[in-house]
């Protein structure tokens, strides 16, 4: 099986604290991470690996610090890693991001599957994923809790979907594009061999140059969408209320009748 | 080469800047000025932050715009699962209608599926002026392909200026599809939309980095301008089945042949309460120390009529399922009433639910976050607080 893994990299919002006086996020020194989703991506990547054999490339598009992410990926089991860095790549939105990831898997060559994680954490878009899928003219399945089957002679793919009514078992046929949620599996820890192969590996860095790719339609001139203003919300309105009474059921009592009064229990 | 452009000379070295970049791409130099590394992605995020204005992103150039006009109207995907309409799309609906008054044009529905014309009336009930409605036994259920080739047909043929898609999986999926096709912005995942006054393009608003910061998008050059949309944020409106509305049929784009992908089955999870729509959760983290502690959760939402929610240490410990869980790697909920219980209220617990109308927190920690975020809160033992808190709502409530 040849498998392609989506990655990204992203600030570690489990390293962020809030500024409570400005309720700002506090973001000096976050480390980047590989993005959560992405974790489980990999691991199934490589599960099936196991199983069928073949490769697990990984590829991110990033600033060249994203290489420390491609390198715990190569420490978890992927076999090989590319990096697309270049200036000219900067301010992709969606659009953008998604034709570019597309180029270099099409300079990559033939591949079975495409695994990302379900949306990453920083921006929570999700669009990525299908936007690849629909570059290369591939099947997509997205929000996949499970493989079902995977017969990659006969080309077919079974799998189930977390939909919001339940799971939904969907069949398709390979090449196609799979974006994945938590319950998949549980991503493995990199191993002290994989962390020695991950300093060695030679990770290549891909420029526009490299990809077959109008210039045109990358980075931010790319982009259809701009971000044009960036706020901290509101912070909720009013203080926290907290019930004081000699005991825990009058305490209960007193937070009972303010629920009620809110007018918001029927 | 970094996308932020700085003015050396109007900065002053204050550093707020760089408090609050997301990617750690500022610092200051050898003469205290700011530099900016190559992790900058140009998100923007500190220049309104600089009180100088020494911080701008480029500009970009506008295109003609002569056949950017030629895009009229406003669109919303009708979402259906077995025949039934998803509320999410009737929200949109409310929402689009306003938008399309402001932009003096109509609201127009697109109802893809089989035997759905009772969905197409549905939505002329709701406020939608004109409805494309393409009946086939291929759309019977949503498949990603020939239901965007089928959207993308009708924004050739049609030239919407906006459209708009639920946030629901199956909107992502399909909106990050017909997007990709028309080579056009989308936005996803939005709990603001406007028009803007002058340009009269639409200011896109969603939350990021778990809801906190707030980004406002515009796609400026390129139509139609196309977001999904969070469920529960715009108000659901009231239908009027004495309403009149054009329906306009459409045909579908592949064959079945042509398509790749089948849908086998759906299993319907029963029991399984969908937290992204219950108006009140209670929900129960670490503080309830195993999966016997939700067994005093259940009891507080039975009461009140709620579903059970979860943090992620409550998730990960294996005490309850995937399903329940509130937050950045969960689902995002917007209920009328969140209880938060031995939670402590970590920012990705809050990033999916601080949206809430009002939230009580009960945990014996008083300098926990999520007191700081909470309307009422119970400083206290849960194992006690709840089940009397159960009893005294029972006791109002008649039950």
């Amino acid at each position: 099986m040849q498998a392609i893994v989506c990655i990204k990299q992203v600030p570690d919002t489990t390293e962020v604290k809030i500024d409570p006086e400005r309720g700002t996020l506090i973001r000096e020194g976050v480390p980047g991470i590989i993005n959560p989703f992405d974790t489980y991506a990999i691991e199934e990547a490589l599960r099936w690996k196991e199983k069928l054999g073949g490769k697990v490339t990984v590829i991110t598009m990033g600033p060249p610090q994203a290489i420390s992410a491609l390198k715990e990926a190569v420490a978890m089991g992927a076999d090989e890693a590319i990096l697309l860095s270049d200036p000219a790549f900067a301010g992709a939105d969606t659009w953008a991001t998604a034709y570019t990831l597309a180029a270099a898997i099409r300079k990559i060559g033939q591949f079975d599957l495409i695994f990302c994680g379900r949306q990453a954490i920083d921006g929570d878009t999700g669009q990525v994923g299908p936007g690849v899928a629909t570059q290369l003219q591939i099947n997509q399945l997205t929000y996949v809790c499970k493989i079902a089957s995977l017969d990659l002679e006969q080309k077919r793919i079974e799998v189930e979907r977390l939909v919001e009514e339940g799971k939904e078992v969907v069949q398709s046929t390979l090449p196609c594009l799979i974006t994945v949620v938590k319950d998949i599996n549980q991503p493995r820890y990199p191993t002290i061999l994989g962390i020695r192969r991950s300093q060695k590996v030679q990770i290549p860095t891909w420029t526009a140059k490299d990809l077959e790719v109008d210039p045109k339609l990358i980075g931010l001139n790319g982009s259809p969408t701009r971000v044009v203003k960036i706020e901290t919300p509101p912070a909720r309105a009013g203080k926290c209320q907290i019930m004081q009474a000699e005991s825990v059921e009058q305490q209960a009592e007193l937070l009972a009748e303010k629920l009620i009064a809110e007018k918001i229990i029927v | 080469m970094a996308l932020l452009e700085i003015k050396r000379d109007a900065c002053t070295g204050c550093g707020l800047c760089i408090q609050v970049c997301p990617f750690g791409a500022l610092a200051l130099d050898s003469e205290n000025i700011i530099t900016v590394s190559e992790a900058c992605t140009g998100c923007g995020a500190c220049v309104p932050e600089c009180p100088t204005g020494a911080l701008s992103l480029p500009e970009v150039e506008k295109k003609e715009s002569a056949d950017l006009d030629t895009y009229q109207g406003v669109w919303v995907w009708v979402e259906q699962c077995n025949g039934r309409a998803s509320s999410i799309s009737w929200e949109m609906i409310g929402k689009g209608k306003r938008l399309a008054a402001r932009r003096g044009t109509i609201l127009t529905a697109c109802v893809l599926g089989h035997e759905a014309e009772p969905i197409a009336r549905e939505a002329i009930a709701f406020g939608a002026d004109r409805v494309f409605l393409v009946d086939d036994p291929t759309l019977k259920v949503y498949r990603t392909d020939p239901y965007a080739r089928c959207l993308v047909e009708l924004v050739k043929k049609y030239r919407p200026e906006i459209f708009l898609l639920g946030a629901s999986t199956r909107g992502r999926d399909l909106a990050g599809a017909v997007a990709t096709y028309l080579y056009t912005g989308l936005t996803a995942d939005c709990t603001g939309l406007e028009i803007e006054e002058g340009s009269n393009l639409l200011l896109q608003i969603r939350p990021a980095f778990g809801g906190n910061i707030m980004a406002t998008i515009k796609c400026e050059n390129y139509r139609p301008q196309m977001a999904t949309v969070r469920h529960h944020v715009f108000e659901m409106p009231v239908p009027d089945h004495s309403r009149q509305g054009q329906i306009i049929r459409e045909k579908a784009v592949l064959l079945e042949e042509q398509i790749a992908t089948r849908v086998l089955d759906l299993i319907v999870e029963k029991n399984e309460v969908n937290i992204a729509d219950a108006k009140i959760i209670v929900s129960g983290g670490r503080g309830l120390k195993g999966p016997e502690g939700f067994t005093i959760i259940h009891e507080l939402a039975d009461v009140l009529g709620g579903a059970v929610g979860a943090s992620r240490a409550a998730v990960d410990a294996g005490w309850i399922s995937y399903a329940h869980q509130v937050g950045q790697t969960g689902r995002t909920v917007r209920p009328d009433l969140y209880i938060a219980c031995g939670i402590s209220g970590a920012i990705q617990h809050q990033a999916g639910m601080r949206t809430s109308k009002i939230i009580v927190a009960i945990n014996k920690d008083p300098e926990a976050p999520i007191f700081q975020i909470a309307d009422y809160g119970i400083v206290g033992d849960l194992f006690t607080v709840v089940p009397a808190l159960t009893r005294a709502l029972k006791k109002r409530l008649n039950k």
